[in-house]
């Protein structure tokens, strides 16, 4: 675990810089964030973000297919707004943790 | 009278229905299980087919061999529920009702779901060992191949047994070694996640092992099409991975039968209470076994321990008690890792899988975590407790809620 500085704030994050609790999660956190990978975010990226927040919330196992299917983005679209590890890096933004298997 | 259906006489409809008929009196309850294959097929044992370790003949059974007096078999399709009438209606229109239904349809592989992988190479060059075709199908072209890019791919997860495309790579290491042209074969890992293994202690402990085997790991490639001309898969951000000979696990989804009865989430698994085991929409339906979108394995372990649970809330439904039991997503899988080894892996919702010994604390015999010999017996003494212990839904010596007893805490 580790301690970053997000939008003023210090906050918990894992070693890979996920968010300890998606309850510290805000918008600004989220653009700051982004921000560290040279990614700036749209209207369209938060569409997504806050799909995957109220999925996760509701306990829904999340894949990109999923995300292809919620009638916000195809799969091409999420891999041009968050390229080479779509679900990886909006997971992150939007402050849930990093999409894992069993193993 | 009343009226227990259950869809699905795979893993885990085969096992409740046992269960349900020791328990239920016969005056009273009446139990009917559909399904529309007559034979049960072993599926963990699908995995060691190419490899010419088992035969068809090892990993078949007929269904009825393992179905009690008393349950009503009916093999035939179905084709959907009505949940708000409390009715399944099969193929052909013929309609069981029902007090309570126990859904237990598993999931299916759909390569149609992956462009170009049911192309002109789909059982020449390509192939899945996710169903008998598959697995009997690859055994006979594996054998005389004579090397070159192996590629074992995933294209989407959740899949079931998360562990058999690992299993997979370390089998086929151990043989073409042992055929002599190990040097003219290059295996290839390749997977949708962010690598091989995801969770930290099972990547300490088992990605040295992918390095020992010299299997070359590509993580974060997400399949959009097979290209059969170039032999080439393509991901959806224009990545390109040649192949000789490509292995995949296609697209997991529940059955279609989910879809028509409107019960099912977009990959067609049904949304249940992960603690409970009961549908999210009807309260007089439960979930078993890989149909239901639990968060933990897909594998007939957890079918086995979630079986308790489910036995428990169904008792309490029908007389009228909260659902008091809960499941814990306990999960226990062996990974075959070649060379007659194995490791073992134990873990649940909250915790990841960790070192130490199973089922007793200590002593083991089975190390968790660890690449041992004792453990490839395991896997295969499994096969034997699967025909006569599992699906006969008796108890096995091990408690259904995973322990924390024997294990090492080691973050
Ligand atoms: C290669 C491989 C290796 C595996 N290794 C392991 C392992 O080592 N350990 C482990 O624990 N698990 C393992 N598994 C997973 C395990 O086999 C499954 O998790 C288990 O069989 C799930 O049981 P189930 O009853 O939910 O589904 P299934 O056993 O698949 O049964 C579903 C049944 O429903 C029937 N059905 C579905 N739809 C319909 C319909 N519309 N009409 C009529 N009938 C229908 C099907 O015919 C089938 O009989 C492995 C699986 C594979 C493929």
């Amino acid at each position: 675990m580790a301690q970053k500085n997000y939008a003023g704030k210090q906050i918990e994050v894992t070693e890979e810089g996920y968010l300890v609790s998606p309850d510290d999660w805000t918008k600004e956190l989220a653009v700051e964030m982004a921000k560290e990978d040279g990614i700036e975010l749209s209207d369209k990226h938060f569409e997504v973000l806050e799909y995957l927040r109220k999925e996760y919330a509701a306990g829904t196992a999340l894949s990109i297919r999923k995300v292809g299917k919620s009638g916000i983005v195809d799969i091409k679209g999420l891999y041009s707004l968050f390229p080479g590890g779509p679900l990886k890096l909006s997971s992150k933004y939007a402050g849930i943790p990093k999409p894992a298997s069993c193993v | 009278m009343k009226r227990i259906v259950i869809l699905g006489a795979g893993t885990a409809g085969t096992m409740i229905a046992n269960k349900l008929r020791k328990s239920l009196d016969k005056e009273e309850w009446k139990i009917t299980i559909a399904d529309s294959d007559k034979l049960h097929y072993y599926q963990p044992g699908f995995l060691f087919i190419p490899f010419g370790i088992y035969n068809r003949e090892d990993v078949i059974k007929p269904k009825s061999d393992f179905m009690p007096a008393g349950v009503d078999v009916i093999y035939s399709a179905i084709d959907k529920v009505d949940a708000g009438k409390n009715i399944v209606i099969l193929e052909g229109g013929k309609i069981l009702n029902y007090d309570y239904l126990i859904i237990a349809t598993g999931t299916k592989t759909y390569p149609e779901e992956t462009p170009g992988l049911t192309d002109k190479l789909w059982y020449k060059e390509i192939f899945d060992f996710y169903t008998i075709e598959g697995a009997t199908a690859l055994r006979n072209f594996i054998k005389g191949w004579e090397g070159g890019k192996l590629v074992m791919a995933i294209t989407e997860i959740p899949f079931k047994c998360p562990v058999a495309p690992l299993e997979f790579v370390f089998l086929a290491d151990d043989y073409f070694t042992k055929k002599g042209i190990r040097d003219k074969v290059d295996i290839t890992y390749v997977t949708p996640m962010s690598g091989a293994f995801t969770k930290p202690v099972a990547t300490k402990m088992l990605s040295e092992l992918m390095e020992e085997k010299n299997i070359k790991v590509v993580p974060d490639f997400y399949i959009e099409k097979i290209d059969n001309d170039s032999k080439k898969l393509i991901s959806y951000d224009e990545k390109e991975i040649p192949f000789d000979l490509l292995t995949v696990v296609p697209v997991n989804m529940g059955d279609k039968m989910i879809e028509r009865s409107g019960l099912g989430d977009d990959m067609n698994f049904v949304p249940v209470n992960k603690e409970t085991l009961q549908s999210e929409q009807y309260e007089n339906i439960f979930v078993l076994g890989d149909a239901s979108n639990i968060p933990t394995s897909k594998a007939g372990s957890v079918a086995h321990f979630a079986a308790e649970t489910l036995y428990e809330n169904l008792m309490n439904a029908i007389e009228g008690r909260p659902l008091l039991a809960k499941f814990d997503g306990h999960a226990n899988c062996y990974i075959e890792t070649g060379g007659g080894k194995g490791a073992l892996i134990d873990f649940n919702y909250e915790t990841e899988p960790l070192p130490g010994t199973f089922p007793l604390p200590g002593i083991g015999p089975f190390g968790l975590l660890k690449n041992t010999k004792i453990n490839h017996y395991g896997k295969i003494m499994f096969r034997w407790i699967y025909w006569h212990i599992l699906l006969k839904g008796k108890e096995l010596p091990v408690e259904p809620l995973m322990t924390m007893a024997g294990k090492k805490k080691i973050i």
